[in-house]
């Protein structure tokens, strides 16, 4: 009866997002008197898995079979399913990445579970098993009751605010997860992959600094990526800078591209269109630097300096350096 | 080949979005509808297709009647015919398996649906269909050649991009660049009146979700302007005051 919680690991490691799923699992194992199991799929020590523990799990089943070794929706999807039906979970948590809404949906099919995406806080549960879920991208929440017996949720960043000083907790025991395999789920050949191994990524990324056109050409992007190295920050930008091929397409966020929600969010020469602002209001606090005082993105900023990119980045980065 | 294009009827982007009947209904007031952008490409490389390959086209819509003049759209950009299963969805899951009940009665050889709708934002509907149809199902998807029943398929992960050939039948969730969104002409415009929408009640089942009140975000308060003069003491405040950093 133990909730479930499916994570992702990147090159052996509990991604954040996953880690913020842990917790929240674990609050509403607690909240229902049950117990938090966490299901990781792929190659893992087990002193990293046991850091599940810290989250609040008290156990980890895992399943490291070389077949599973390349990240595959599909069998990963039959595997949860596999220990969903173990476990006997009535309540299982996936954070929001492309590879989370896949298997939760796949899953939820085959469990026949109501399943909601873009959950952003804790579940009330008073009789009813209500969810609060980010609709019209952003621009509104949904209050939602999940009536089915298997509840499938996934949740976006930030849904839950983990406190890792205040983390404690015991390690969690490990358990070899041996799954079955469904041939049907190897049929794709996989021909190429292009990762960009050492970047951080846009999803995970508690600060991003983000440019806009007002960046003037892939010649000039040193001095935003100088200030993102000074704060340890992912890069994003507009859609307009992908389409010039300033930057690469993956990391062109809003309502065509990715959707983002870190602590920070500086935008750099970016006008906040509503389709930009769409990729980037689930984010804690948003800069907004711009020569235009009129440039739209003010309205939904925190801070806001007017001004030119050029000379304002170099400031950020030796005060950012400073702090160091 | 036999493609099957599911569409939303959502409102645009830029609608403002507000709700009536204490928070129970979104207000339709003023709200222009439209295409999902998403389903708008998966539309426009389904008729490209087609084209190619010979076939039909069929477009899909699990909703009401309102949503006729954007499957009418949908027709007149390229589809052959439509379904409209006459319901008013709120739940994926009740909308993945009408779209599973119609797909099996039909064998689609190709399932393109956008990445996501634009009202629920899930991303969830063509793994469950995908799932329900025990169907491999890609999303979001790039780039898609056909070269026989065989399917290269590009598509986004996370920090990059994956290629891969599988078989169909397939089920994908698409976005750009997959193709350029199409624009209707004045033939499709006229040829769209006389092609066949066919209205059919949904299947029983119960919701598993439903929607109960909708809330907008806290309003967003006044932006703090630091002159560019003083661009260093912004790093300060962020770190005690906003206490991001
Ligand atoms: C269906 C649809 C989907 C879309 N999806 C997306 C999406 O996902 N993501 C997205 O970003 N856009 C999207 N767009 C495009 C969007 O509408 C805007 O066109 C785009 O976001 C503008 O990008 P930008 O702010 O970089 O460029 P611009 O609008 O050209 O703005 C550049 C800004 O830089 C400022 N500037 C110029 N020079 C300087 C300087 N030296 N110092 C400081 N500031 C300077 C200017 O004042 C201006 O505000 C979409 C559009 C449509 C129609
Ligand atoms: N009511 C619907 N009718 C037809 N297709 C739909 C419907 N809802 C969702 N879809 C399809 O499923 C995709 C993903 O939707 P979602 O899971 O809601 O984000 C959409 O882009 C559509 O292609």
């Amino acid at each position: 009866m133990s909730v479930l919680i499916f994570v992702e690991l990147d090159n052996g490691n509990i991604k954040k997002t996953s880690l913020e799923a842990i917790a929240y699992g674990a609050s509403v194992a607690s909240q229902t008197g049950s117990t938090a199991t966490v299901l990781a799929i792929g190659q893992a020590d087990n002193s990293e898995l046991e850091k599940a523990g810290h989250y609040g799990a008290s156990k980890v089943l895992h399943a490291s079979d070389e077949h599973l070794a390349h990240e595959n929706a599909l069998a990963y999807s039959d595997v949860l399913f596999q220990a969903a039906t173990k476990e006997g979970s009535k309540i299982i948590i996936l954070s929001k990445s492309g590879l989370g809404d896949a298997v939760a949906a796949r899953a939820a099919a085959r469990l026949k579970a109501g399943v909601v995406s873009g959950v952003t806080e804790l579940p009330q549960i008073d009789g009813a098993f209500k969810v609060t879920r980010s609709i019209y991208t952003g621009k509104a929440f949904a209050t939602t009751e999940i009536k089915s017996d298997v509840k499938v949720l996934v949740i976006r960043k930030n849904a839950i605010e983990v406190d890792e000083a205040a983390i404690s907790g015991s390690a969690a025991i490990v358990e070899t997860f041996a799954s079955s395999r469904r041939d049907s789920d190897y049929q794709a050949q996989v021909t190429n992959v292009e990762k960009a191994s050492s970047e951080l990524s846009l999803t995970e990324a508690d600060i991003i600094v983000s440019g806009g056109r007002g960046m003037k050409g892939a010649d000039h992007w040193q001095p935003l990526l100088d200030l993102a190295s000074a704060l340890g920050a992912a890069t994003g930008c507009s859609k307009p800078v992908s389409d010039l091929d300033w930057r690469p397409h993956h990391e062109h966020i809003g309502q065509t591209g990715i959707k983002v929600a870190p602590n920070l969010y500086i935008a750099c020469g970016i006008s906040g269109a509503i389709q930009h602002l769409a990729g980037v209001n689930g984010s804690k606090c948003i800069v907004v630097i711009n020569k235009d005082p009129e440039a739209p993105f003010f309205k939904a900023a925190d801070y806001g300096i007017v001004g030119d990119v050029f000379e304002i980045l170099p400031k950020l980065t030796e005060a950012a350096k400073a702090l160091r | 080949m036999k493609i099957l294009v599911c569409i939303t009827n959502v409102p645009d982007t830029t609608a403002k979005i507000s709700f009536t009947d204490n928070d129970t209904k979104l207000n339709k007031n003023g709200v222009q509808y439209i295409i999902g952008p998403y389903d708008d490409y998966a539309l426009a490389r389904g008729v490209e297709i087609k084209e190619q390959t010979g076939g039909t086209l069929t477009v899909l819509h699990v909703g009401e009647a309102d949503a006729d003049p954007q499957i009418r759209k949908a027709l007149a950009i390229g589809a052959d015919d439509a379904i409209r299963v006459n319901a008013d969805p709120q739940d994926s899951y009740f909308t993945a398996a009408q779209i599973a009940h119609i797909a099996r009665q039909n064998s689609y050889d190709l399932i393109l649906m956008g990445r996501e709708s634009i009202d629920f934002n899930s991303g969830v509907v063509h793994g469950l269909v995908g799932e329900m149809l025990g169907v491999p199902s890609y999303s979001p998807v790039m780039k898609l050649e056909l070269n026989g029943t065989t399917a290269t398929i590009a598509r986004e992960i996370d920090g990059g991009k994956e290629t891969l050939t599988v078989t169909l039948p397939l089920v994908l969730g698409c976005q750009e660049p997959i193709a350029e969104w199409k624009i209707p002409n004045m033939r499709g415009i006229m040829t769209a009146r006389t092609k066949p929408l066919q209205v059919v009640e949904p299947v029983g089942l119960d919701e598993m979700t439903a929607p109960e009140k909708f809330t907008l975000p806290a309003p967003k308060g006044a932006c703090k302007m630091i002159p560019a003069e003083d661009a260093a003491s912004l790093i300060r405040l962020l770190q005690t005051e906003a206490k991001v950093l």
